[in-house]
């Protein structure tokens, strides 16, 4: 019994580090995948196209502009720009919002007079175009401030930041990705392994030995289980260290988490594997059913909370939904295994369903 | 009692029938050979023998036991062999013959031994470092039988095991069999050619599914009475086509070395010479040749599907 969980142990592994390539795509891809998204997705805005339209070319204006161009936020692409032109500008998406300062600007300041600055966004955008306009309403509100320092605000919010207190979507997004990435990756890794023996005619021969599907498929795990957690372990430093995302929570339970939730990816790739034809087959089925949900469905980026209610409880059988939680309150939040074992739970019983009806689905002979 | 007994077997795929009413023994320590062509159901009784198809209807008997409901009997004791090269590739020979005695889980110390004996009767011992994928097909043969031979099989079954081997390969391929058989080995091996038919204890030509005809090969060959001569032509096809078509012939095929001509009314050599002039064919050699096994399935064939 051990001898044949151990020969087809050991068979795999010499799979895995003979084929230069696959070893190559699993130890780069994890990371070239983080940076990648790590860059593309972030939510900060910075350097928005700004096109200044300046009726009152006065010393004031000057001085405005100014002010403006000394933040981060904004960049001027189109200064001087009539107003007729404005939309010509936005159609050629050279600016993505437009201020427009009035031609009596200097002299309403000067006569203690409201003045109204027009600001026209692009809202074909709509995030970016909210968030233009909240960063606007605060500049707003502090250039008032500054100016007229005696009027009286009856009340104002204090907001403090947990957890990630300058508001960095690294922090929100690397537990995310290492949720997206360990995933794909460890359901690509055995999605091919069954089929591959199906397609090269291996799988015939070592059918009729005493070997059991238990066996085979456990055999098979193992050796991935081992890879993924490398993997694992190489997104996490690259996330902690290059992107300096925080570990406050016990790394212990962490590295348990992750080693579960690669089994789930395993199990789940280990069942495509049992039940596809061809690796082509296998490899796209593994690549569209942990992708899509993992990104649209777990909370990667919506939150699950404001999904329609059918789309929650869809949420639940994806495992990066849970693992979310955990990766993201270990890291973050620091807590800890009595605060997430519900999710551990969750994950535990989806890998140990897709185990099970790997096993099941696992054919024994060459019918169907 | 034989090792394998098949009643009356029946496989469908579909609308196609690929076993048709098969009954056959192997008996102990012999050669058996399945010989037909392909797509004759030569594989399906193979996989249904090793349990990796169900029968629609019959039974096989291995070792005495259906194997119907005892799957890991008959999956721990037989030595299998299937048509492509199952083995791994990117594995070495030494790791190849390690993985199959694991996977039978014959103890360790006992390996060595059979390593060893493998490697010297299959002369694969230089090479044992070498990946599998990187031999020859008649090398790659002889390790996917050492690999199977790894836990000892007394019940040996072989789909087209010397498939595309070179002639020399073949020959010391069927020479390790027969040393196999010698030794207590029961074989039962599948096979499209001919010479190797001859080769075995006793054969089973199929077509569609059906067996024709068994026995020993000399049995077999003894079957044919009549004389047949063979005519060697430069437009063999020709001469086939005129002749076969003129019904003059009782047999008349077409063989690799010529046309086969059976005389069955011992007309003789000048009358049929005769004949194939009044066909205006040219043709520049015919003789009388004792009849082979080939001769006889062609018989058998043509007998079957008037």
């Amino acid at each position: 019994m051990n001898l044949i969980l151990l020969s087809i142990i050991k068979k795999e592994f010499h799979h895995i580090l003979r084929d230069p390539q696959t070893l190559t795509i699993i130890i780069f891809m994890p990371v070239m995948m983080l940076f990648l998204f790590g860059y593309a997705i972030t939510l900060e805005m910075k350097q928005i196209e700004t096109a200044i339209i300046d009726e009152a070319k006065s010393n004031e204006s000057r001085a405005f502009i100014e002010q403006l161009m000394a933040t981060d936020f904004f960049r001027i692409t189109s200064a001087d720009v009539k107003s007729n032109q404005i939309e010509t500008i936005f159609k050629e998406r050279k600016a993505r919002c437009a201020l427009i300062i009035p031609y009596d600007f200097s002299s309403a300041l000067q006569r203690n007079k409201k003045v109204k600055i027009q600001l026209l966004v692009d809202a074909s955008d709509p995030n970016a175009a909210n968030f233009i306009n909240n960063y606007v309403n605060q500049l707003n509100l502090k250039f008032n401030l500054k100016n007229n320092a005696d009027v009286f605000i009856p009340f104002s919010f204090e907001p403090v930041m947990l957890y990630n207190p300058d508001l960095k979507s690294y922090y929100f997004f690397v537990p995310g990705l290492i949720a997206v990435i360990l995933l794909l990756i460890s359901a690509l890794l055995t999605s091919i392994a069954i089929v591959r023996e199906k397609e090269r005619g291996t799988m015939e021969q070592i059918l009729v030995s005493p070997v059991s599907p238990i066996q085979i498929i456990i055999g098979k795990t193992l050796p991935y289980t081992a890879l993924g957690f490398l993997d694992s372990i190489i997104i996490l430093l690259f996330g902690c260290l290059w992107f300096g995302v925080p570990l406050n929570g016990p790394v212990l339970l962490l590295g348990f988490s992750l080693i579960l939730y690669i089994i789930t990816g395993l199990s789940f790739g280990l069942l495509v594997s049992t039940i596809s034809k061809t690796q082509q087959v296998a490899m796209l089925a593994a690549l569209l059913a942990t992708i899509l949900p993992t990104i649209m469905l777990s909370g990667f980026i919506f939150p699950v909370a404001s999904m329609p209610l059918i789309f929650q409880y869809l949420s639940l059988i994806v495992p990066a939904t849970h693992f979310l939680e955990i990766i993201r309150g270990i890291m973050l939040k620091g807590i800890g295994l009595k605060e997430l074992y519900i999710q551990l739970g969750y994950l535990f019983i989806l890998t140990a369903f897709l185990i099970a009806l790997s096993i099941k689905k696992f054919s024994r002979n060459l019918e169907g | 009692m034989n090792p394998i007994i098949i009643e009356n077997l029946y496989k469908t795929y579909g609308k196609v029938t690929a076993v048709n009413g098969v009954n056959l023994e192997v008996r102990p320590s012999e050669i058996f050979g399945l010989i037909g062509p392909d797509g004759a159901g030569k594989t399906t009784i193979i996989r249904i023998i090793v349990s990796l198809l169900n029968p629609d209807r019959g039974q096989v008997l291995f070792k005495g036991t259906p194997i119907a409901g005892n799957m890991s009997f008959v999956r721990t004791q037989v030595g299998y062999m299937p048509q492509r090269f199952s083995l791994y590739q990117d594995l070495t020979v030494e790791e190849n013959l390690d993985f199959f005695g694991d996977l039978f889980n014959v103890p360790k110390n006992i390996q060595v031994n059979r390593k060893n004996n493998l490697y010297e009767f299959s002369r694969l011992g230089p090479f044992k470092s070498r990946r599998a994928g990187a031999l020859s097909g008649g090398m790659k043969q002889k390790l996917a039988l050492s690999c199977m031979l790894m836990h000892e099989p007394d019940v040996i079954v072989l789909d087209e095991p010397t498939f595309g081997v070179d002639p020399v390969s073949r020959s010391e391929f069927w020479e390790i069999l027969k040393s196999l058989a010698k030794k207590g080995a029961s074989i039962l091996v599948t096979t499209a050619y001919m010479d190797e038919a001859a080769l075995c204890d006793r054969v089973a030509f199929i077509f569609n599914g059906r067996i024709l005809g068994m026995d020993s090969p000399d049995k077999l060959v003894s079957q044919i009475r009549d004389s047949i001569y063979l005519v060697n032509s430069d437009a063999p096809h020709l001469l086939f086509d005129r002749v076969s078509k003129s019904g003059k012939f009782k047999g008349c095929e077409l063989f690799g070395d010529g046309v086969h001509l059976t005389d069955s009314d011992e007309a003789g050599i000048e009358t049929i010479k005769d004949i194939l002039n009044t066909m205006a064919v040219s043709y520049h050699k015919i003789k009388k040749i004792d009849p082979g096994l080939e001769d006889v399935f062609l018989k058998l064939m043509n007998e079957n599907s008037l």
